[in-house]
Order: structure tokens, then C-alpha cells, then sequence
């Protein structure tokens, strides 16, 4: 397996609760088992769930990565929330960048007080567009609970081939990772990521 | 997540910087482990509570960290392995009593771990603890990458042993809480038995003590003048060198190669960075006329080696160091690839860009769509109905009363997630302890009530002084404790009124109200859900003169629905009438849970079946009734 780019740099971004450590630790777990150096840099506020969340994960060939991603390098955003997509794609975004974004929006305070307003989701997809190579577009939160977008947009990665792991990797970090009680939903939800790709 | 016992010597994992901290410990044979929740130190304490009575070691969670140093000491003092792990905060809150045991030294070994937060990630200020090594006369390691990590604990308690002393380990945020590669090393398990021996009195003849503290000291320098931990790496002659320890090495390379700078450019990476190496230090900048110093917070290393090459100067001649004084390595805020490449890029003539200017202003751009996302409480949350109560039953009172702050999640009550209510915020226990002041002011014509918030874990940390002394004095204050049953911030560790301990074994609750009543302080226990009768008890509490508390008492949310089933909340599309109500959208803008959104085409409330946690506190607080239960929740 080559690297197109080395370090090459993920970032998986949503919102506190949505599982976004959960996913960048199976990413990176699966690098590790393809014989990579992975890092994982977490950048979360101060709440539990609610503030935006970002993951940064650095593959290399070579060495261990430092944990942050310079402005500019992201070469795959996997976003769960769509604002907060755009949100790294302004700092992280170049023209060869890929997102691959779940369109279900999770409201900010603010907006839900009147003091800011959250554009359409269609913008944001077009702003995106216009900024990046390439947006996918992934379903992610339909069933009621919005459980597993994590694994879904998870299987997408793995099913567009951009991060050279093969999904059998991602599989064998689910099973070490997810508690057994999860792991049947998650496995499933991250197959249908999958085949959406 | 991996446990920290795998018996794989050789595999490689992904770990967490703390994670790999605690397998260092777990490698070394660590005996006895304490700490109290502060991130980013947490889980380390947290990874060797899971294996701990596996592989047959003590682990507590102590009530502050003062008290977790002090019982780690007693271990040590008894011929044991012992750590204890702590966020920068909490070394200030041992440091009485580190300045007393490194006098008197130890037996066994002592492992001090400090997790600083640069930026205050999650923190209330920043600092750098590397300066109480220093301060305290002792031994201070600093690992670079998550394998140094491991093996700089496991060597820890080795470099402690020999010099009797305890000895300092300090990481940061983005060591700590990031995962990359670590390979295992062996697992060794000695049987030790404890006995207690000697005699440790700091201030016996205290100038001969403190001598022999500045001799270890040199032991320990000798020492670090071999260690593996510190290195050179680039060209033999370079002219330039970084000199770097810590989080820096991994960004100093990654600027160094960015800029093409292999063969001009030396990095002096430094492990041991008090008492510092001076024979290796001054050996690898024989032939450098400038030195770029690359740390994260306080200039450190800066300063230290400043003093080292001017003692050195008629040996080594001038050689101009860069970093915080400069303004190259700024002495402020986290430190990342960009701020050291761009430094680098300066100091040597490079041009240094991460994007084209005219797409990063486009992309910027983007950035004024994109809704701000303040941090909030979550939803079903107890403090947000207790901040509320708080807020309404202040405005009735009408005299300008004011809430002092302390630390935990409620802290956001600082910001819209407790409507602004907190007025101070400082540290653990400060809450309580500024409104004793405030309320002794009458006399000054002081007559704005004072109400102090604080949390469960934070009453037992270091609110109880504070509490006896406005009991002692006399001092007008109501305190509120907000009980959600765990240490909520730092990830729900138990403190002592969970009824369960670090290794999820059945422990004594202590009662807060008891406590308070033992103190003599009227105490009243109230579920904040109840929401007009907290109003009211917080109102009649504020007209009496003296110390009260009043104890909101419901258990953080994410535990609760995690243990039992929650009811599904709907808003009724009948009965909410939207804003003909008069109630300025009451549930979703003014009580302003995140799990209540507005239907732009309704033109009413909806629940937001992802968000919402079936708390059902909305549902008593709607005017029209139009939030009712439907069922269970999936």
C-alpha cells in the first residue's frame, strides 16, 4: 500500500455526542493494523456534547505525525454535521481536498435562541462544493435516534478508498473497539456506509 | 480500547498518551496509584483502575490531590512503587506538600505526574508545572512521543528509586489525549511488601536538608548526561539548532523537513529537562552561533539554557537564542507545526505558505455561514433547570444578587447554557470562598445577596474550609450544590458520595446535607426538576441572614440514560400555538435546551428526536402544556 501523500490527513468533524472519537479511533486503529504510523489529535471545548468537535488523523509511512493538521492540509474531511464540515473545510480546505458529509444539521444554541441563523443545508453543500474536488453527500442520521452516522460515514470512507485501508482492517478495529453489545449495529451501519460508496 | 495488562511484548497499538503513561507504570510494576480527575490527566488513573485488581495493585480515587500525593507518598515511604497523576491545577493545590517531601526524600519510588493544558483547553487558565521542578529541587522528565511516554514513566520510577526523591513527569494536552503508535514492552510484577522505616521530618535542621536535596540534584544531573531521552539530530557542524523538549520535537522535525532545512538545521531534542545536561548540552552546541528554543508555555528550557551559555561563553563564544523573548516561540497558547515552521522560516530567510492566499480568503469566507456553536449544557442536564431556578429567584429577590462560579461543567453557567449568571470564576472551592467575603460586607453597605455554586466532586475537594469558616464568621451566603452524583467534566469518576470507588467496588456514601448539618448550616435538599418550588426555596433562602445551602440533588443525565429506560417527549402540534403563545418560544429560545428546534414551516416547537434525552423538564415549564410524553424511547 502507497500513500498518495505522506503525512496524509483526516478529519472527522461533528458534534460532542456524535461519536466522533469513537470513529477516528477506529481509523486509526485499522491504519495501524496496514503497518502505518497514525496519529490521532482530538480538539473538543469544554462540554461534553453540544460544542463542535474535530478529529485530526495523520497516516504516514515514514513517522509518527505530530497531532495537529496545519491550515490548509486536509486531504479528507468526513463530516458528521454539515456546518461544522464547512467550518474545517475553511480552515483545513484546499482545492484537492475531499469531504464526505452527512446533511442532517444539529442546531447550535444560538440559533435555536434567535441569534444566529443556520444556513439552508443546499448552501452549505454548494459553498463546499465550490471550495473542494469533490463533496459526497452520505445520509447518515435516518433513523430516529441519528445512532451510527459515525459508522455509516465510517463505511463510506473506507468503501471511497482515499485513506488506502482496506475495510477488512476497519472491520477487525470495530470488533476490538465497540462493545459487544453495539457491535452488530455498528458492523451494519458501517456496511451500508459502504455500499453507499 | 486497549487495556494497558496486554502480556504482547513487541505488538504495536494505538494508545492514548495517558494511556501509554499508565503502561509505563503497569511495566515498571507500579504498587499504588492515586490521582483526582482533571483533564487532561484522567485517564491515566482511569487505565490502571481497569487492571488493577488483575494484576494485584491499589488504586484510589482521593477526594483532592493533596491528599492523592500524600497517600502515594506513604507507599513510597513504605518501600513501594507508587504514582500519582494530576492536570496543572492540581499541582498547585499538593505543592504545601510537595515542598516538604522533597526534602525529607522518600524510600521506594514516587512518580509525580503534572498534565499541563497549553490554551486552557479545558482549563481555567494556563501554566506550566515544569517551573515547581525546579522550584522544588526536583528531577524532571518530559516525553516527546506516545512510545516515549511509556518508556519515560517505567524509567521514572527507576530515576526515583536511586536518588530517593520523587520524581516529575510532565506532558501536555496534546500528548496526553492524543493516540498514535506504542509498542509493549515487557510487564514486570515484583511481590513487595510494605514497611514503614526511618524517619521523614521536613525542618529538621532545614539547611542541611535542602543541601542534600541540591547533592541529589546533582546525582540526578549526572545521571541525565547518559540518558537515552536526549539526543541530537541533523548535521554535524549545523550552525542553527533547535533545542526542544516535549510536544516540540515531533513539530520542529515536521518544520524542518517542511522547509528543506535537513542539512543545515540540528535539533537538540531534550528529555531531562531539570537539572538540565549541561556536559550534552554544551558538547552539541560546540559549533552553533544560533539556537532556536521550541517549548510549549513558559520559556522554560529558554531561560535555563540562556543561563548555561552565558556561564559557557568563554568556551563556546556568543550564540544568540531565539524563542519567547524574541517573540519566535510565543510564551502564550499551544504551540503547533504552523508557529515553528513560521519561526523557523523567518530566522533562516525561507518563505513559508500553507495555502494560496486568494482560496484561503474564499475559504474564509465561507466561515461568515457557518452559526457559531457555543458550548452548552447538555440536554436533560440538571444545572441548566438549577441555573434557571437560580436566575428567576435572583430577579424576585430584586437587590442585584450575584453568583460566584466554581469549577466543573456547571462553569458554563458563565456563559447563555446558565444565562449568564456566574459572575467569578477561579478554582476548585474559590466559589464558596470569595462568598464568604462578599458576604461579610454589610457593614460597607454591601446588600446584594451572594449565591455559591458548586459541584459535588468540588464540595469534598476543597469547599468544606470555606463552609465551616462562613459558619465560624457568620457570613451571609446561601450555597448551592449542584449533586449530580460523579465527577461529571472529567468522564463521571466517583468521589465520596457515589457509594462506589475507582475500582467500582461498594464505598460508604457521604452525605453532603450531613456534612452541612454537622457544620451547623441550615440544609435543604431539593430536586431541581421541581422547578417553581426551587425558585422559591432559593427566594426564601436569600431573606435569612447567615450561611445556608441548598442541595440540588439529580443525577447527571448521560448516567441515567444509560442505566434506564427514558420516556419520548413530542410537543403536542395542537396545542403549541407558536408564537401567538406570548412565551417568546419559551422552551427552545429562553430555556434554550438543544433539544427543542423550531419548526420554520410550522411554525411551532418540535423535539429533536436526535438530541433530546427525555428529561421531560420542558414539559413542566410549558405554558400551554404542549410538550407530553409518548412512550418509551428507542
Amino acid at each position: 500500500m502507497n500513500l498518495k501523500k505522506d503525512p496524509l490527513n483526516l478529519i472527522i468533524t461533528g458534534v460532542g455526542g456524535q461519536g466522533n472519537v469513537l470513529a477516528s479511533q477506529i481509523v486509526a486503529t485499522a491504519g495501524i493494523k496496514a503497518g502505518l504510523y497514525v496519529t490521532v489529535g482530538e480538539t473538543y471545548g469544554a462540554s461534553q456534547r453540544g460544542g463542535p468537535v474535530m478529529s485530526h488523523v495523520r497516516f504516514s509511512q515514514k513517522a509518527q505525525p505530530s497531532p495537529l493538521i496545519p491550515e490548509g492540509q486536509a486531504d479528507v474531511v468526513v463530516g458528521l454535521e454539515p456546518a461544522e464540515a464547512l467550518r474545517v473545510i475553511a480552515d483545513f480546505g484546499n482545492p484537492s481536498t475531499r469531504v464526505i458529509v452527512n446533511p442532517r444539521p444539529v442546531y447550535p444554541i444560538w440559533v435555536l435562541s434567535g441569534q444566529a441563523k443556520y444556513p439552508p443545508v443546499e448552501e452549505i453543500v454548494e459553498t463546499l462544493a465550490g471550495l473542494v474536488e469533490k463533496v459526497d453527500v452520505v445520509q447518515a442520521s435516518e433513523n430516529q435516534a441519528g445512532m451510527g452516522a459515525n459508522m455509516i460515514l465510517l463505511g463510506a470512507l473506507a468503501g471511497s478508498g482515499i485513506v488506502p485501508v482496506s475495510a477488512e482492517y476497519f472491520e477487525e478495529a470495530i470488533r476490538e473497539i465497540v462493545p459487544p453489545v453495539d457491535l452488530a449495529s455498528n458492523l451494519e451501519a458501517f456496511n451500508k456506509g459502504k455500499r453507499a460508496f | 480500547m486497549p487495556t494497558v495488562d496486554l502480556n504482547q511484548p513487541g505488538k504495536t497499538l494505538l494508545m492514548m498518551g495517558n494511556e501509554a503513561i499508565a503502561r509505563g507504570a503497569v511495566e515498571a510494576g507500579v504498587d499504588f496509584a492515586a490521582a483526582y480527575p482533571g483533564t487532561p490527566s484522567s485517564e491515566i488513573l482511569e487505565a490502571l483502575a481497569r487492571v488493577a485488581d488483575k494484576l494485584g495493585f491499589y488504586v484510589e480515587w482521593s477526594t483532592n490531590e493533596m491528599v492523592a500525593l500524600q497517600a502515594a507518598t506513604a507507599a513510597a515511604f513504605s518501600g513501594l512503587r507508587s504514582l500519582v497523576a494530576m492536570k496543572q491545577n492540581g499541582v498547585n493545590v499538593c505543592s504545601d506538600f510537595l515542598m516538604g517531601v522533597n526534602l525529607t526524600g522518600i524510600n521506594g519510588a514516587l512518580v509525580f505526574m503534572a498534565c499541563d493544558d497549553p490554551s486552557g483547553i479545558s482549563s481555567n487558565n494556563e501554566e506550566d508545572s515544569r517551573n515547581y521542578a525546579r522550584f522544588a529541587d526536583l528531577p524532571l522528565l518530559e516525553p516527546a512521543t506516545f512510545q516515549e511516554a511509556k518508556e519515560m514513566t517505567r524509567w521514572a520510577f527507576e530515576v526515583s528509586e536511586k536518588l530517593k526523591l520523587p520524581c516529575m513527569l510532565r506532558s501536555v494536552t496534546r500528548l496526553s489525549h492524543s493516540r498514535g503508535n506504542v509498542t509493549l514492552g515487557e510487564i514486570t510484577r515484583e511481590q513487595r511488601s510494605a514497611r514503614f522505616e526511618g524517619t521523614f521530618v521536613s525542618g529538621a535542621f532545614v539547611p542541611a536538608q535542602h543541601a542534600l536535596l541540591h547533592a541529589k540534584l546533582e546525582q540526578a544531573r549526572e545521571l541525565f548526561e547518559n540518558s537515552e531521552f536526549n539526543f541530537y539530530e541533523g548535521p554535524e557542524q549545523a550552525k542553527f539548532v533547535i533545542v526542544t523538549s516535549g510536544s516540540g520535537l515531533v513539530y520542529s522535525r515536521e518544520a524542518v523537513s517542511g522547509l528543506g532545512l535537513q542539512e543545515e538545521v540540528g535539533i537538540l531534542k531534550l528529555g531531562t529537562t531539570w537539572p538540565l545536561p549541561e556536559k550534552f548540552i554544551i558538547d552539541h552546541l560546540r559549533n552553533a552561533a544560533e539556537v532556536l528554543v521550541i517549548e510549549e508555555v513558559d520559556p522554560f528550557l529558554e531561560q535555563n539554557i540562556k543561563v548555561l551559555l552565558a556561564e559557557e561563553v568563554k568556551n563556546l563564544g556568543p550564540i544568540v537564542v531565539h524563542g519567547a523573548k524574541s517573540g519566535h516561540c510565543p510564551a502564550f497558547g499551544e504551540i503547533n507545526q504552523e508557529k515553528v515552521t513560521r519561526a523557523l522560516a523567518t530566522l533562516n530567510g525561507r518563505e513559508y505558505k500553507t495555502r494560496d492566499e486568494d482560496y484561503a480568503q474564499r475559504a474564509k469566507q465561507a466561515l461568515f455561514a457557518v452559526p457559531p456553536r457555543m458550548p452548552t449544557f447538555c440536554s436533560g442536564c440538571p444545572h441548566r433547570a438549577a441555573m434557571w431556578a437560580i436566575k428567576a429567584a435572583l430577579k424576585l429577590d430584586g437587590r442585584n444578587g450575584f453568583v460566584t462560579g466554581d469549577i466543573g461543567c456547571y462553569a458554563l453557567g458563565a456563559g447563555p447554557a446558565g444565562y449568564w449568571q456566574i459572575k467569578t470564576l477561579h478554582c476548585m472551592g474559590g466559589g464558596i470562598g470569595l462568598a464568604n467575603g462578599f458576604g461579610n460586607l454589610g457593614q460597607f453597605g454591601f446588600d446584594q445577596p451572594v449565591i455559591a455554586v458548586c459541584g459535588d466532586s468540588t464540595f469534598f475537594h476543597a469547599a468544606i474550609p470555606a463552609l465551616i469558616n462562613a459558619r465560624f464568621n457568620n457570613s451571609s451566603l446561601l450555597m448551592a450544590v449542584l449533586d449530580n452524583g460523579g465527577t461529571a467534566m472529567t468522564g463521571f469518576q466517583p468521589h465520596p458520595g457515589s457509594g462506589f470507588d475507582a475500582r467500582g467496588r461498594t464505598a460508604p456514601v457521604i452525605l453532603i446535607e450531613n456534612l452541612c448539618e454537622a457544620i451547623g448550616v441550615p440544609v435543604l435538599v431539593r430536586d431541581p426538576f421541581e422547578v417553581e418550588q426551587s425558585i422559591e426555596d432559593v427566594y426564601d433562602m436569600l431573606q435569612e441572614d447567615g450561611a445556608k445551602v441548598i442541595v440540588f440533588r439529580r443525577r447527571c443525565f448521560r448516567i441515567e440514560a444509560k442505566e434506564n429506560l427514558q420516556q419520548k417527549y413530542v410537543v403536542d402540534q395542537a396545542k403549541c400555538i407558536g408564537d401567538d403563545c406570548g412565551c417568546a418560544r419559551f422552551c427552545s429560545r429562553v430555556f434554550n435546551c438543544p433539544g427543542i428546534i423550531w419548526d420554520q414551516e410550522a411554525k411551532k416547537a418540535v423535539i429533536d428526536e436526535n438530541v433530546c434525552t427525555g428529561c421531560g423538564v420542558c414539559a413542566s415549564l410549558c405554558p400551554q402544556g404542549a410538550i407530553v410524553a409518548q412512550g418509551v424511547k428507542s
